[in-house]
């Protein structure tokens, strides 16, 4: 299918956009600041179109990570528009079709792409309901709608979508002031509805990216070099032809190989043997036998002034101090990247789980000297990513195998051992957080410095940072990235007089970028953490401790909450209950977790349960936010009790589950998650507020139970 | 070196043009064009790629496809009853909502399918250990568990 041709093809309906001054809850315009997604794409039909089944089909920049996003902006729209969910259908990030929204990113989609649908939603439903009253001749006000018709009140005339529009769609530009729906009128915002791609997963239909097939499609497999740097010495195409007949096309440019062949296995194989037959050059050494702690810190450094307030009394002798660690993380994705590409009459496509598919063509129109029009990138989702996995440089693998053969359907699944050892890790950091308490056990001066690598290079419309442009015969440096990821949430959300926080970045051995909540993770294990031994210090519970130091209702609403969810539970021997809080961002979803930790006679650390009490605002699905929170606690608590990624002095040798150990069932906790609805609250992403709150939860808990501070994880009691 | 091997998937029986060391994984995903069985590691270390083999939960993604040709084997979409509805156990997943990116639900719906074929009452700690095997990275564990007792629960009925 062409779907260049689609938009083209679908009628314009240009009719002067008048406001209806009859509604009474129409905003000021002075007052209503549109989505900024909104102000990008102005266009009504650019989110929405209404289809000759007299469906309605949303276009949504952003792409299904599993967050369930689909089904939130769905019902966004159809709440909009007086639709059952099952009259909406949605179009994922697409080049050729959907609006440009960036990445998918920082829990933003809620923020950005549920809200601009929810404006241009409701800006249709006033056109349409202007276009009925013309049509019908009856005031709007005299008219209702349901599922796609629009009836007079008293049932004697009706007129559907369709026949208004007449095959056109609506292309005029959202304005304020839009008259958005009532909140009390909701029937579906707010609800637990089910997500519909649950059942297809259910059933084995095609949803992933690995699930694509075209007639005729080829494999293909990716040679690594053995280390960062390393450069191909020398690799033998006719003894690999000897050994696996039949490949369709061995692909060497620099230190780039690939090898496209008729099957899979067979690809592997290709691999597998090219693997041990090639001559690489020795390569970057990374640092083994150093403590990462002190190695990490004598690196040279950028430093970067976080925040800054009233004044610190340094050479105070009252000063208390701490250090903590996080190694290096791995996104961990169970299904590793995937792309599929085709090249023929000078276009290229690319199908791609990347969380920004506009970035990406940009980048591969630079890494493969084409213009953006030649290239149209679909999304498709993709195994769970947490992050800047290894999706756009497989994309990017793909891309440039498919220009070498084109014509064909090119598929490249990465190994297991592909994406663990190529990824890029969520950095190491230190953080070194110190207070001075006065005598009613308040915190009056507070300083923080952190180390840490950039947590993000993804390929934001550059080649540079795409592996394989870094592998070529003229190799491509990798460019330096975001580095406020790293100090997110490094300053305390709590009331201190006296503050000075500190980034100081280095450029460590291991490729790094995002990864769920970026720096956050780090910095609030350490932040809450601190809390708690600067609590034992001041006197107080750890509650008391943390409301002492808060303005904010909200927050001390979750702390209070979560107060009262475990307040009847007594911990049994060796077994304590560990708090702690964060704001995401110091600007998002308010969180407090809570977990109750075993530590057995040897040390072993089991967490049996975990509460979290979470205030993200409006609530746009019920259940969505509690299936991310609780994810989201489990997943922290893997990374805090079992991950870190190893290597030796060649490369990472953390190449499977075995030697990258991640949750299993016989560790996991039990859950339990409370939502605080404010209606009248701007909604806010909440994919990445548990994970920083939970893991400092999970060490004070141990402390609690054992005794033991552990300040460098994973936990090891 | 290709050889034909015939192999019995969901009721019916395929014969396949196919170098018979292809790990049975391959042969389903890429010859009949199935979607349940998933590609995670190629290591029997994830459960991605469970199918069962005479009724027991077993990763297809390193045995090879020869190894199967007697065996009775069904995938994520033969357990979709006659009347296309879900089986109790896919039913359950959909009930508790026991997914986010949904990767890994293959593997836990075959690994509670094989469970409850063996155990139809499992506790909490049996339902754990029939689950050990495979992973999910987005933390939903939990209610994959509640998943497994309520389908657990309709066997009782």
């Amino acid at each position: 299918m062409n779907r260049r041709n689609f938009l083209k093809n679908t009628g314009c309906l240009a009719i002067g956009f008048s406001l209806n001054t009859s509604f009474i809850d129409v905003p000021s315009p002075m007052l209503q600041e549109l989505p900024a997604s909104i102000k990008r794409h102005p266009n009504i039909d650019a989110w929405l179109q209404v289809l000759a089944n007299g469906h309605v089909r949303i276009f949504t920049g952003k792409l299904e990570l599993g967050q369930g996003i689909g089904t939130a902006i769905s019902q966004v729209a159809a709440e909009e528009l007086d639709l059952s969910m099952d009259l909406v259908e949605i179009v994922l990030a697409d080049t050729a079709r959907t609006p440009d929204e960036g990445y998918t990113v920082g829990s933003g989609s809620i923020e950005q792409s549920a809200m601009a649908v929810r404006f241009a939603a409701a800006a249709a439903r006033q056109k349409l309901l202007e276009l009925a009253a013309q049509q019908l001749g009856v005031p709007v006000e005299q008219l209702t709608m349901n599922n796609g018709t629009i009836s007079t009140r008293n049932g004697n005339s009706s007129i559907t979508f369709n026949q208004l529009l007449k095959g056109k769609q609506i292309t005029d530009k959202v304005q304020a002031p839009v008259a958005l729906k009532a909140r009390e009128d909701y029937k579906l915002v707010g609800k637990a509805i089910h997500r519909s791609d649950i059942n297809r997963m259910a059933r084995g239909e095609q949803h992933y990216i690995q699930d694509l097939r075209f007639p005729g499609m080829v494999y293909a497999s990716i040679v690594r070099p053995p280390a960062y740097e390393a450069r191909l010495q020398q690799l033998d195409e006719n003894a690999l032809q000897k050994s696996i007949p039949g490949i369709l096309k061995t692909v060497v440019n620099g230190s780039f190989v690939g090898v496209i062949a008729q099957d899979e296995y067979r690809a592997i194989k290709a691999q597998r043997w090219l693997q041990q037959h090639s001559k690489w050059t020795a390569g970057a050494k990374l640092p083994v036998g150093a403590n990462m702690i002190s190695y990490l810190k004598s690196l040279p450094t950028q430093n970067e002034k976080v925040a800054e307030k009233g004044s610190i009394a340094k050479d105070d002798t009252a000063w208390i101090k701490a250090q903590y660690y996080k190694p290096y993380h791995m996104h961990g994705s169970i299904g590793p990247s995937c792309a599929l590409a085709l090249y023929e009459n000078n276009q290229l496509h690319v199908w791609s789980h990347s969380q920004g598919i506009f970035p990406l063509r940009e980048s591969l129109a630079k890494l493969l000297k084409l213009s953006e029009e030649q290239i149209q990138v679909t999304g498709v989702p993709g195994s769970g990513c947490y992050g800047h996995n290894g999706a756009d440089d497989v994309a990017a693998d793909v891309a440039l195998l498919a220009m070498a053969y084109p014509g064909k359907h090119i598929k490249l699944q990465w190994t297991r051992s592909d994406e663990h050892g190529w990824e890029p890790y969520g950095s190491a950091m230190i953080m070194e957080p110190s207070a001075l308490l006065d005598s009613a056990g308040n915190i009056t001066s507070w300083q923080y410095d952190m180390w840490s690598d950039t947590h993000s290079i993804r390929p934001g419309g550059d080649a540079n940072n795409l592996l394989a442009a870094q592998h070529y015969a003229t190799p491509l440096k990798e460019k330096a990235g975001f580095s406020g990821g790293g100090y997110r949430n490094a300053d305390p959300y709590y009331t201190i007089p006296n503050q000075r926080v500190d980034a100081h970045f280095f450029k460590g051995p291991l490729r790094t970028s995002a990864l769920r909540s970026l720096g956050a993770y780090a910095n609030i294990f350490a932040i809450e953490s601190f809390m708690d031994e600067l609590a034992e210090k001041a006197g107080k519970d750890p509650f008391t401790f943390r409301l002492m130091h808060l303005q904010d209702e909200r927050a001390k609403a979750v702390i209070l909450k979560l107060q009262d969810m475990i307040s009847t539970i007594k911990p049994p021997a060796n077994t304590g209950i560990g708090i702690a809080f964060s704001r995401y961002k110091n600007s998002a979803s308010y969180c407090a977790v809570a977990a109750q930790v075993n530590v057995q006679s040897n040390d072993a650390i089991q967490i049996q349960k975990m509460w979290a009490v979470i205030d993200s605002g409006e609530v746009i699905n019920l259940d969505g936010l509690i299936n991310q929170t609780e994810g989201g606690m489990i997943q922290s608590a893997s990374w805090t009790l079992m991950e870190q990624v190893k290597f030796d002095v060649q490369h990472v040798t953390s190449r499977d589950w075995v030697s990258y150990p991640i949750m299993r069932f016989n560790q996991v906790p039990e859950v339990e998650v409370m939502v605080l609805d404010h209606p009248n609250e701007k909604a806010m992403g909440a994919g990445e507020a548990a994970q920083g709150p939970a893991s400092a939860a999970i060490a004070n808990a141990v402390y609690k139970a054992c005794g033991k501070r552990i300040r460098n994880l994973p936990l090891q009691a | 070196m290709n050889t034909t091997i015939h192999i019995q998937v969901n009721g019916k029986k395929h014969s396949v043009e196919v170098d018979p060391s292809t790990p049975l994984l391959y042969v389903l995903r890429n010859q009949l064009a199935l979607n349940g069985p998933k590609y995670g590691c190629g290591l029997q270390q994830c459960g991605a790629c469970m199918v069962l083999i005479n009724g027991k939960a077993e990763p297809s993604c390193m045995l090879p496809v020869a190894a199967a040709k007697d065996k009775t084997i069904v995938t994520l979409e033969g357990l979709i009853q006659k009347d296309n509805t879900l089986h109790p156990v896919q039913e359950a997943f959909v009930q508790e909502q026991a997914a986010q990116c949904g990767y890994c639900m293959n593997g836990m719906v075959i690994s509670a399918v094989s469970l409850l074929n063996e155990n139809p009452h499992p506790d909490d700690t049996a339902i754990r250990n029939g689950l050990q095997r495979a992973l999910c990275r987005c933390g939903t564990q939990s209610r994959i568990i509640k998943a497994v007792k309520r389908a657990a629960t309709k066997n009782a009925k």
